[in-house]
């Protein structure tokens, strides 16, 4: 059946109805009974090893003549990437997690010829130590709500048949069926949809903005330079679900009035390029993207541009620059980038979770989009729960949810046994907020007023283990690597203020340097260019304001709590717990380690360097660090 | 460490691939716009990016060097030096670094006297950071030649070196 349609209409699909024959066709070729085998072959899993488990599943079903019988496929991100490979078994999503290939052939004869179930490969909750079978039931994402991410473990990201088939592009049906540019702005705008790539800026209002815009060249943009360390959602959309990023452009671009779009992708996100280029070839193909769309009159391109590698690039003017080829520097923007942006046309600029939030509003309405979240925060946010937790992975929760629950209830708590410190938000820009605050609700507002922010949805949470200062350092470190040099308070500020906190946490800060680095910071947050140099020194601020005894102890007792800052720490071995073993002589770089076989070993103070290798590499827990 | 570097037999290269080279700076004549995608191509040609190369593009597509020069220089994914057999780039995103990824990196500079950016002599290794290589629940996250490797800690970084001669 869907082949007879397809050659009757030669895969480009020349109106709407032709889109809905296609996908009424495609639904039907699908039984709903039918046993699928989805391996979720996003980045995460694959460093696992899911590429070696889908070769082996793809031979154990040749060999056992399975393949007409069930149907097999590697899907996007499942988001529980801490438990990868993860396998999970449909229609009853059985949940197979941290699956190697020499399991396949057990999965192949318990589960789907026997239908039985093979236990060792269950997640154990570890709060209840109960073994979890089915994948909705596992607390991880009991406590979701997957509006946005939730396809991607369904369909193969690579075929846009799947996507059609599980209601792919109904929005743009929808909207070129006869809403017109001005109700679809309206409905951006009443959904309260707000900017998903840090700022919070409402969507609507860009969108009006640059469908107002004079010009009649105007482009449509996708920020998929992802550049916050810890956050990795729009990887996973895009290479899970490229086309849900793919038809919110389309609907902008008809919205705002462009016939032309590009994807501005990091350069280290090779399988999210791979899937995104696929799906485009696929849209054209289908007449999806083009001249003539769907029959219309409306005619959209996207290019793909991969990004250098420079943070810097996620800020709006500085993406522009680089999409024309030039050094990627930020500008002042007295002008808005939707008046005059790329090559001083007005440009529509969204995240990729953005464009990926617009064809579930236009399907569902302005009214249903409206009614998650909070006040100020409509819809879901997706994190990306990682550091020092238990199911680290991506999450999706509406706006409104408490850290506490994000923390203890999604994320399953400290691992160890040891004791909560701080959770990151916002990227560099963002801030640590301490247990107290953990009872407060996740949006936009909220996380600001705490002096961190929402930023792109990274949560990276530190225990005990974790050094603030050594935080606060690494952050600013990291800009101030990637400021472009332009202006001079982000340049020389953050190299005075690298300067200052590698003296604290070397032991040779003085007092005095808590109140420079104020300072320093309001004449960032004053004087700089761009949002990064704005925001650079928020790091800091919130570190000083949250958890000031840490810098103290630095700074006055020469002291490390948290046993990071090798400076200030001595290595010493216990004589009592020392077997004698001779690994951490073995793998010191100085010899400074000596003692005799099965004798307890002493380290050389004078020849120590304090890389920390000894304590590392000692089984029995004899090596001290004060 | 500085590289010590064959410049006769670096120059035979470039000149074996010259045609290729040319072609490759044709097929962007119409779009020098494109000027990052061009040397993301020449730099996955030659693994670095050659300095008469950089001199070549700005001939042909009449940019100006200065402009080719700091957009070469001004991206993290570009080397103007040439690299190693083998790419270790070592992730020291936030995941990554609050579960000791620099540890890693700390380890390539006792071990091979590597910095970031450099080259070992024997060309066997180049080592590199990222900012974020988002796979942050598996950190610390290493990619030698493409291959992820997670949760890596000093110890199972030297049994993966040696896989890589």
């Amino acid at each position: 059946m869907v082949e007879q349609v397809r050659k009757l209409l030669d895969k480009k699909l020349t109106d709407v109805a032709a889109l809905e024959a296609l996908r009424k066709s495609l639904q039907a070729d699908k039984d709903a009974s039918r046993t699928v085998i989805s391996v979720c072959g996003g980045t995460g899993c694959r460093a696992s090893g899911a590429e070696a488990v889908v070769a082996a599943f793809a031979e154990e079903i040749e060999k056992q003549e399975l393949a007409a019988k069930i149907e097999f496929k590697e899907t996007g991100c499942h988001g529980f990437c801490e438990r990868g490979p993860v396998v999970v078994i449909g229609p009853k999503k059985i949940f197979y997690q941290r699956v190697q290939p020499e399991d396949v052939p057990e999965i192949i004869a318990e589960t789907i010829v026997k239908g039985g179930v093979v236990k060792r490969l269950l997640y154990t909750d570890p709060a209840t130590d109960e073994e979890i079978t089915y994948e909705p039931d596992v607390p991880f994402y009991q406590r979701q709500t997957r509006l946005i991410l939730g396809a991607n473990g369904e369909i193969d990201p690579t075929s846009i048949d799947q996507y059609i088939a599980a209601g792919g592009y109904t929005a743009l049906a929808k909207v070129l069926a006869g809403m017109k540019p001005e109700a679809i702005v309206k409905e951006i705008t009443e959904a309260g949809l707000r900017g998903r790539g840090g700022g919070g800026f409402p969507t609507g209002r860009k969108w009006q903005s640059c469908r107002a815009a004079e010009g009649e060249v105007k482009y449509v943009l996708c920020n998929a330079d992802e550049g916050d360390p810890g956050a990795y959602q729009d990887r996973s959309i895009l290479e899970g679900n490229p086309h849900s990023v793919i038809e919110g452009m389309i609907i902008g671009a008809y919205a705002i009035g462009a016939r032309q779009g590009y994807i501005y992708v990091r350069n280290e996100y090779p399988l999210a390029v791979e899937h995104a280029r696929a799906a485009l070839d696929q849209a054209v193909e289908y007449g999806l993207l083009g001249d003539n769309i769907l029959g219309t009159d409306f005619s959209f391109r996207i290019t793909i541009n991969k990004g250098g590698g420079a943070f810097v690039c996620g800020e709006s003017s500085a993406l522009i620059a680089s999409l024309e080829g030039k050094v990627g520097e930020p500008r002042a923007k007295y002008v808005h980038m939707s008046e005059k942006g790329l090559w001083e046309r007005p440009s529509l600029l969204n995240n990729v979770k953005t464009w990926a939030n617009v064809p579930l509003i236009i399907n569902k309405g302005a009214d249903w989009y409206s009614k998650i979240g909070t006040k100020g925060s409509k819809g879901t946010m997706i994190f990306s729960l990682v550091g020092k937790i238990n199911n680290s992975g991506l999450v999706e929760v509406p706006f409104g949810i408490t850290l506490r629950e994000m923390i203890y209830d999604i994320g399953g708590g400290i691992p160890n046994g040891k004791k909560f410190k701080a959770v990151q938000t916002g990227g560099p820009s963002g801030g640590c907020i301490p247990e107290e605050f953990l009872d407060t609700p996740v949006d936009f507002d909220e996380l600001t007023k705490l002096g961190s922010m929402m930023g792109s949805g990274g949560m990276i949470v530190m225990d005990e283990d974790n050094c603030m200062v050594d935080v606060a350092r690494y952050f600013i470190e990291f800009l101030k690597g990637e400021s472009c040099g332009k202006c001079t308070p982000c340049r020389e500020g953050l190299a005075k203020l690298s300067e200052i906190l590698n003296r604290i946490t070397h032991g040779q800060g003085v007092p005095e340097d808590l109140e420079l680095m104020a300072d320093l910071g309001e004449v960032l947050h004053d004087g700089a260019l761009c949002a990064l140099g704005k925001s650079a020194a928020n790091p800091v601020l919130s570190t000083l304001r949250y958890f000031k005894d840490e810098y103290l102890a630095h700074i006055n007792e020469k002291k490390c709590p948290a046993g990071v800052c090798h400076e200030l720490l001595t290595f010493s071995i216990d004589a009592d717990k020392c077997t004698g073993c001779g690994v951490c002589a073995r793998n010191c770089s100085t010899n400074a380690i000596s003692g005799e076989k099965k004798q307890p070993h002493v380290i050389n103070q004078g020849m120590c360097i304090k890389c920390g290798v000894c304590y590392d590499s000692c089984k029995f827990g004899a090596v001290i660090k004060v | 460490m500085d590289t010590e570097l064959d410049f006769t037999a670096l120059q035979a290269i470039f000149e074996n691939n010259a045609a290729k080279v040319e072609g490759l700076i044709d097929s962007y004549a119409d779009k020098k716009e494109q000027l990052i995608s061009l040397l993301q191509d020449v730099q996955a040609e030659f693994n670095y990016i050659p300095q008469d190369v950089i001199v070549r593009i700005s001939q042909k597509l009449e940019l100006p060097l200065s402009q080719v020069f700091s957009v070469a220089t001004f991206f993290q994914a570009f080397s103007l030096k040439p690299r190693g057999r083998h790419t270790i780039t070592v992730c020291l995103g936030t995941a990554c670094h609050v579960k000791g990824g620099q540890r890693l990196v700390d380890k390539m500079a006792r071990d091979f006297n590597l910095q970031p950016g450099e080259t070992t002599g024997d060309e066997r290794f180049t080592l590199e950071t990222a900012n974020c290589l988002g796979c942050c629940a598996l950190g610390p996250v290493v990619v030698v030649d493409g291959k992820y490797e997670s949760q890596v800690n000093p110890e199972k970084l030297d049994k993966i070196l040696k896989k890589y001669e």
